[in-house]
């Protein structure tokens, strides 16, 4: 059988094509692509340090600020570097309740970081699932999904978002649940409009003329085609979910002073910003900025490496 | 002859664009606004006995890969229907169509868009007849390299991408993906068109001898009219979703009787005969959203009489196995005299 290759290939040996290209050589080519730019690598430096502060906090900070027994009055207020009643500084100073600034901030970055990557994750999940389902159907189906995500989109996130907490009460799952129906819409839409290119094309037709069942050609046909941009509009969306909840948070309907997150300490600490205890928002607000920026900094990269016209 | 594999009954196939609500407002008003029908095929007929590759042939936008696709189940006919070994295929719904269509399969006209380019093209190969136990299971890794192997590539190349090989190489991969499912019939459409001359010779000759090999039972869809000769034992040509001609190869290409098949051959470059006038077929091929009444080819054809005009002309046998659709050959005229 090895010698039909010149029987029906004539006198032409067929060409040996080049050696396959292994998921590591890739995740090689990504990475050395990655690094031209140091702007890139620093946004990614400052996300991982700020994933393990927050994940880490638990035995990086001396204060466990959920548990009100650690907390002490007679240290409220205390500038940043001051020692506390508890023998150890203070390096970024407390609050009105006498919590270490720096512990509250890396317990309400960990909150803040549980919330965007769940809330992007299912987000993300139900976006795809509607997306493709337009794409691939088309028709009413896909004037009824696509109508409803238009709509949504046509109103800001945040507003919606306002109303949902509005109605379903303060908590972590109850904010997740608002950020996921606020933002499916975005990679709903992505999904959508990449899909229905890659629908029309002979390789779908062909898996359906095989036949294989339509879940089947759905994902493992279709969505891994259209992955590429979404990868970059979920890195988006999760530093978007971040300041959502942070919106949320400081407008007081987010999660509780017991829970706090980051946009719960900037808020609590806005009342005192006048009487000239800035550390108490100034902090929190840094650490939110530096989370977000390093996030879009990191999917602008992804997005510029991924793009076809940025070719090697 | 025993039962034909393939009947194609009646077949016609209509596509039907509903105006949006903007068009159907202005509609209204202007008395227009009403849904565009698409006649992509008008009842077309004819067998195909098992073994048999017949070659379907025609001008861009004649229905021929329409026909194709609702004889590979892709589409489902607007009227009549299509038979495969005694059962209908495209009509049902549920899964008796999906265990049937499985042994219809399809290769495509462009390689480099029928395969997908995220998946190891042995995983192509290997997905059908795995999901539809058509190969036992801890048989698929051989029985793909095997594939591979038997369409001239090496049995290693499985866990490549298609990115990573030609025009013709992935060609060939699509001919292992339909042959893995072991087909009794295999929907060709235009697929040699897009390669090289070269290349072409090369995937039409894995076709010849597959065929031999497996016993094949093919439908050739092109518009090359001397591929189609090469490779075909009978040749229906097509014209604005109708059959117009079918004869065995030979016969066809040795005396058309049709004045579009006639046509189509006056348009064929031929070695050897110098610089010469094509006698191009005048006109545009007309729209299947508004065809002509009568005859689909009388605006275009020097032969028409008033009859063309009114009435469709019948598919009928003009001997030595061969079915014509014009007026000219009921009458008893002689075409060859005319044609002159």
């Amino acid at each position: 059988m090895a010698d039909s290759a010149t029987t029906t290939g004539g006198t032409l040996a067929v060409p040996a094509a080049p050696p396959a290209e292994t998921r590591a050589m890739r995740l090689r080519n990504f990475w050395s692509d990655y690094r031209q730019s140091w702007v890139a690598l620093a946004a990614l430096a400052v996300i991982v340090a700020l994933a393990i502060g927050a994940f880490g906090a638990p035995f990086l900070v001396p204060q466990d600020p959920y548990d009100l027994a650690n907390l002490d009055w007679m240290d409220a207020f205390l500038t940043p570097g001051e020692v506390g009643t508890g023998g150890y500084v203070h390096l970024l100073g407390t609050d009105n309740a006498g919590r270490d600034m720096l512990s509250a901030i890396l317990y309400g970055l960990r909150t803040s970081f549980v919330i965007g990557l769940s809330a992007g994750a299912l987000a993300l999940a139900i976006g795809i699932t509607v997306g493709l389902t337009a794409a691939y159907f088309g028709g009413r189906i896909e004037a009824l999904l696509m109508r409803v995500v238009d709509l949504q989109l046509s109103m800001p996130a945040i507003l919606l978002a306002l109303v949902l907490v509005a109605v379903l009460g303060q908590g972590v799952f109850q904010i997740i649940l608002a950020l996921v129906v606020a933002q499916y819409a975005y990679f709903a839409r992505t999904t959508h409009g990449a899909a229905t290119v890659e629908r029309r094309k002979d390789y779908i037709e062909a898996a359906r003329s095989t036949p294989l069942p339509t879940r089947r050609v759905l994902f493992s046909h279709l969505l891994p085609n259209v992955l590429p941009p979404l990868i970059v509009v979920a890195t988006v969306q999760v530093a978007s979910a971040i300041s959502l909840e942070a919106t949320l948070s400081f407008l007081g309907v987010g999660l509780p002073l017991t829970e706090p997150s980051l946009g719960t300490l900037i808020s609590n600490g806005f009342k005192y910003i006048h009487a000239g205890r800035y550390w108490l928002s100034i902090y929190p607000g840094i650490f939110l900025m530096f989370t977000v920026v390093a996030i879009n900094l990191v999917g602008d990269q992804v997005r510029t490496i991924l793009d076809p016209r940025n070719s090697r | 002859m025993t039962q034909p594999l393939l009947k194609i009954e009646n077949v016609s196939k209509r596509f039907t664009r509903m105006p949006g609500l903007a068009e159907r407002l202005v509609g209204r008003l202007t008395g227009g606004g009403k849904p565009v029908v698409v006649h992509a095929l008008s009842d077309v007929s004819f067998d195909v006995a098992r073994g048999e590759v017949v070659g379907i042939v025609g001008e861009s936008g004649c229905g021929k890969s329409t026909l194709g696709r609702v004889v590979s189940g892709i589409y489902a006919p607007s009227d009549g229907r299509v038979v495969l070994d005694g059962k209908p295929v495209a009509h049902e719904r549920g899964g008796n169509v999906e265990k049937l269509t499985t042994r219809v399969q399809m290769i495509h006209q462009d390689p480099f868009a029928s395969l997908n380019p995220r998946m190891k093209v042995g995983e192509t190969v290997a997905e059908g007849p795995r999901h539809h136990g058509i190969i036992p299971r801890g048989e698929v890794q051989a029985r793909v390299r095997a594939l591979i192997e038997k369409v001239g590539l090496e049995g290693a190349y499985a866990d490549r991408l298609p990115h990573q090989f030609s025009g013709g190489q992935r060609q060939r991969i699509a001919i292992a993906r339909a042959l893995a499912m072991d087909p009794e019939l295999l929907v060709l459409d235009e697929a040699v068109a897009s390669l090289d001359v070269s290349i072409q010779a090369q995937v039409l000759n894995l076709f010849m001898e597959l065929r031999r090999d497996l016993g094949l039972t093919a439908l050739f869809i092109s518009h090359d009219l001397s591929v189609v000769r090469h490779v075909c034992d009978r040749v229906a040509i097509m014209y604005l979703g109708r059959l117009v001609e079918l004869a065995p190869a030979d016969v066809l290409y040795s005396d058309p009787k049709h004045p579009y098949t006639r046509a189509l051959f006056a348009s064929v470059p031929t070695v050897g005969s110098g610089k010469r006038e094509f006698e191009a077929i005048k006109g545009e091929i007309p729209s299947p959203i508004n065809p002509p009444p009568g005859c689909a080819f009388h605006p275009r054809c020097p032969l028409a009489g008033p009859r063309c005009r009114v009435e469709v002309p019948k598919l009928a046998g003009a001997g030595a196995s061969r079915t014509v659709a014009c007026h000219l050959n009921d009458g008893g005229v002689e075409l060859k005299d005319k044609a002159a």
